[in-house]
């Protein structure tokens, strides 16, 4: 029988055997970006991620709806061409934090993507592209709320 | 644990898509209960998105991602028995991973 101490020290012993020899889950690397889940605005968000600054583009773009009736459930999707894309954030601007989701895109899948939000209001909805190159280039698009997604 | 995920991929040419249906509150941090005080956030953080073991996304997810969260994507060059794994885990350390088989 193990009481806790003893558990809690071999645990610990295992935890930095596996920090050691870099065999830490997948989950230890892709640690949660607390910080960027807790800005309030656009930017601020994009620069949890690196890029310094946001230019909008044509070669991206942003789905969803003109008139959302609940905004609980919001259909938002984020796609774009261009090659060499890292990242895409999906984000809405008066919501209590802005960003929704970051998605690491790979070469292994299209840089399109889409999911489905809470908005507290009307507001501008982004989809942020960052590139490569370091470049964050960005789309936006009004939503109309009827009926508000996060309180109540 | 949390109930099962419906995930269904379709190849179509030389992608799949690939759509999935979590079954999650994801509580908003916003909400007060009946004696007005706020429902802590409770919400999926992290989905990762594998294709025959290889993992081809990664996400982060803030608690403004819906309840009982849907999410598309595309594969490239999957095809037909081909596995796609999706696995979350959300803030208080649950986990939920499942499998489908690209039809």
């Amino acid at each position: 029988m193990q009481n806790r101490r003893e558990t809690l020290r071999q645990s610990a012993v295992v935890a930095g055997l596996l920090a050691s020899t870099g065999l830490f889950p997948q989950w230890a690397h892709a640690a949660f970006n607390k910080a960027a889940f807790e800005t309030k605005t656009v930017l601020d968000a994009v620069k949890a991620y690196g890029p310094g600054s946001i230019v909008e583009s044509k070669d991206i773009t942003i789905t969803g709806p003109d008139i959302a009736e609940n905004g609980a459930v919001v259909p938002l999707g984020a796609s774009t061409a261009l090659p060499g894309v890292k990242q895409l954030l999906l984000l809405v601007e008066k919501n209590p934090s802005t960003l929704i989701a970051m998605f690491n895109v790979t070469d292994s899948i299209e840089a399109n993507i889409a999911t489905r939000a809470k908005m507290g209001q009307s507001s501008d909805v982004f989809a942020v592209a960052i590139m490569a190159d370091g470049r964050a280039l960005f789309a936006k698009k009004e939503i109309k709320v009827t009926l508000g997604g996060c309180g109540g | 644990m949390a109930d099962p995920m419906r995930i269904r991929a379709q190849a179509s040419g030389d992608k799949a898509t690939v759509r999935v249906l979590m079954s999650h509150e994801m509580e908003s941090g916003q909400r007060r209960d009946a004696n007005g005080k706020l429902v802590p956030a409770w919400h999926i953080a992290e989905v990762t998105a594998e294709h025959n073991g290889k993992v081809v996304m990664t996400a982060e997810w803030g608690p403004a991602v819906a309840k009982n969260p849907y999410l598309q994507f595309y594969v490239k060059g999957a095809k037909a028995g081909d596995k796609i794994a999706i696995s979350w885990k959300d803030n208080r350390g649950d986990t939920r991973r499942d499998e489908a088989t690209v039809s």
